[in-house]
């Protein structure tokens, strides 16, 4: 059988069945990035604090997120019984699926072939931001079925908080699309392929990345989970595997945001220097990794903020600056064109 | 083939892999439930009150004003990607909305809306 035959074979398995093998590939791949870079977090925190990190669980510690794994399986599954017993349920599992329905549309490279990625569709960008967005029920839920008052006063909270960036989120990006005229994530690439849009879009970067900060719930922004104030914020109830389905969503959340930022303002798998010679998904990996140790590097530096000083952060300052970076865009490329 | 229908499909593997991260460790982990256990943790100590379900009004008056913000930022997407098509008109256009939608801001702040204490 030669390469052609094996092709003849490919064209006639029906779409629906290639689209599923695909997103199973993305959707392993995707969790295993997840563990992983859940180990390089507790290895690069460790390091920038002067301690070993995680190094027991086989070399250099590489097992741990599979001893990590098998330890939440075998956890007891503990429902308070003040809790709405369907809601406390069904809500890590909004989330989750939230958080895994981003990738979805997300192009990670291309070949001549077409884009590497599940679906390529038309407002990709939008698609993503309506998914990601319904994942606040998963938190809001939680903390209204947990029938316990921290996990409450946390879920309002981070609701309040999540909402209040998401719009500054959504307004942060509109300056890409002036410039690309289009909402398709790839379109958006191809738009990059001379110049990266952290150039002209450098106030809508540094907007979008407080944002995808806040909207991730991680420090500084991590009032959601202040300790010495709520406990566990929203999942204070929740133990074993229930309580591990927040923290994958949370970490998708981190990993969706890297790669919006790659993708709308990195150039995506566009190669910088003209170093065409390494595959765009190196290079796409490599910039979306590059924002995870960003994350990482901000919660070893910075201290929690204040509640009352995020929210007026938000919508005093991050609101009015980005409908004022995308007026000013839309400005120059009204005169420009 | 619609191009969203992969979509769905994702969203359909993402659901039976959710299912399956929840029934499983079901499977694995020992029930041995006692009423200490079933008592909410809260923090560590016996809840000395039921929770009332009360949280300050605050949080939705920003529900509110999510709501309205967030109608008028998907608004601004169709707008901007016929950017290039639009030119000179687009941006007043775009001008006068941003001024009403000033007003109201203004609004808001004056009333301390986004005043948090």
């Amino acid at each position: 059988m030669t390469v052609a035959h094996v092709l003849d074979l490919l064209n006639t398995v029906p779409w629906w069945l290639v689209v599923t093998v695909k997103a199973v590939i993305v959707l392993v791949i995707v969790q295993t990035v997840f563990a992983y870079s859940m180990l390089f977090e507790r290895k690069i925190m460790a390091w920038m604090q002067l301690r070993p990190g995680p190094n027991r669980v086989g070399p250099w510690g590489l097992m741990q997120p599979a001893a990590d794994a098998a330890k939440m399986l075998f956890k007891e599954d503990l429902t308070p019984k003040t809790a709405d017993p369907i809601i406390y349920k069904l809500a890590p599992f909004i989330s989750l699926i939230c958080a895994m329905g981003a990738f979805a549309v997300i192009p990670f490279s291309e070949s001549s072939a077409g884009i590497w990625g599940v679906a390529d569709v038309n407002a990709g960008i939008l698609v993503i931001f309506a998914i990601t967005s319904i994942g606040v029920y998963g938190i809001s839920l939680a903390g209204w079925a947990s029938g316990s008052k921290f996990p409450l006063l946390g879920a309002v909270r981070s609701t309040a908080q999540m909402i209040s960036y998401e719009l500054a989120m959504t307004m942060s990006v509109i300056g890409v699309l002036i410039l690309a005229g289009t909402t398709s994530l790839s379109g958006i690439v191809h738009a990059q392929a001379k110049v990266w849009y952290i150039i002209p879009q450098i106030f809508g970067f540094a907007i979008y990345i407080i944002t995808a900060v806040a909207e991730t719930n991680r420090a500084p922004f991590d009032l959601v989970e202040a300790e010495t104030e709520l406990v566990g914020g929203f999942h204070t109830e929740y133990s074993g595997l229930r309580f591990g389905l927040f923290f994958i969503a949370e970490y998708l959340n981190m990993i969706t945001v890297a790669c919006i930022a790659t993708l709308l303002f990195l150039g995506g798998w566009n190669a910088p220097f003209g170093l065409t010679i390494v595959p765009g998904l190196i290079w796409f990996v490599l910039k979306a990794g590059l924002f995870i140790f960003m994350y990482i590097w901000l919660r070893t530096t910075l201290p929690r903020l204040r509640y009352d000083r995020l929210m007026n952060f938000g919508w005093k300052f991050l609101l009015p600056a980005a409908t004022l970076n995308l007026m000013v865009t839309a400005a120059i490329v009204a005169v420009l064109g | 083939m619609n191009p969203y229908a992969p979509v769905g499909i994702f969203l359909g593997v993402a659901f039976l892999f959710a299912v399956a991260f929840s029934i499983v460790p079901g499977l694995a982990a020992k029930k041995k439930p006692n009423d200490t256990k079933a008592e909410a943790y809260e923090c560590g100590v016996e809840p000395t009150s039921d929770v009332s379900g009360r949280f300050p009004v605050r949080f939705y008056i920003v529900a509110m004003l999510f709501v309205i913000f967030d109608v008028e930022a998907a608004s601004f997407y169709p707008w901007a990607v016929q950017m290039h098509a639009l030119r000179t008109f687009g941006l007043l256009e775009m001008i006068v909305f941003v001024v009403v939608l000033g007003i109201g801001y203004a609004y808001v702040w004056r009333k301390g809306g986004f005043q948090w204490r």
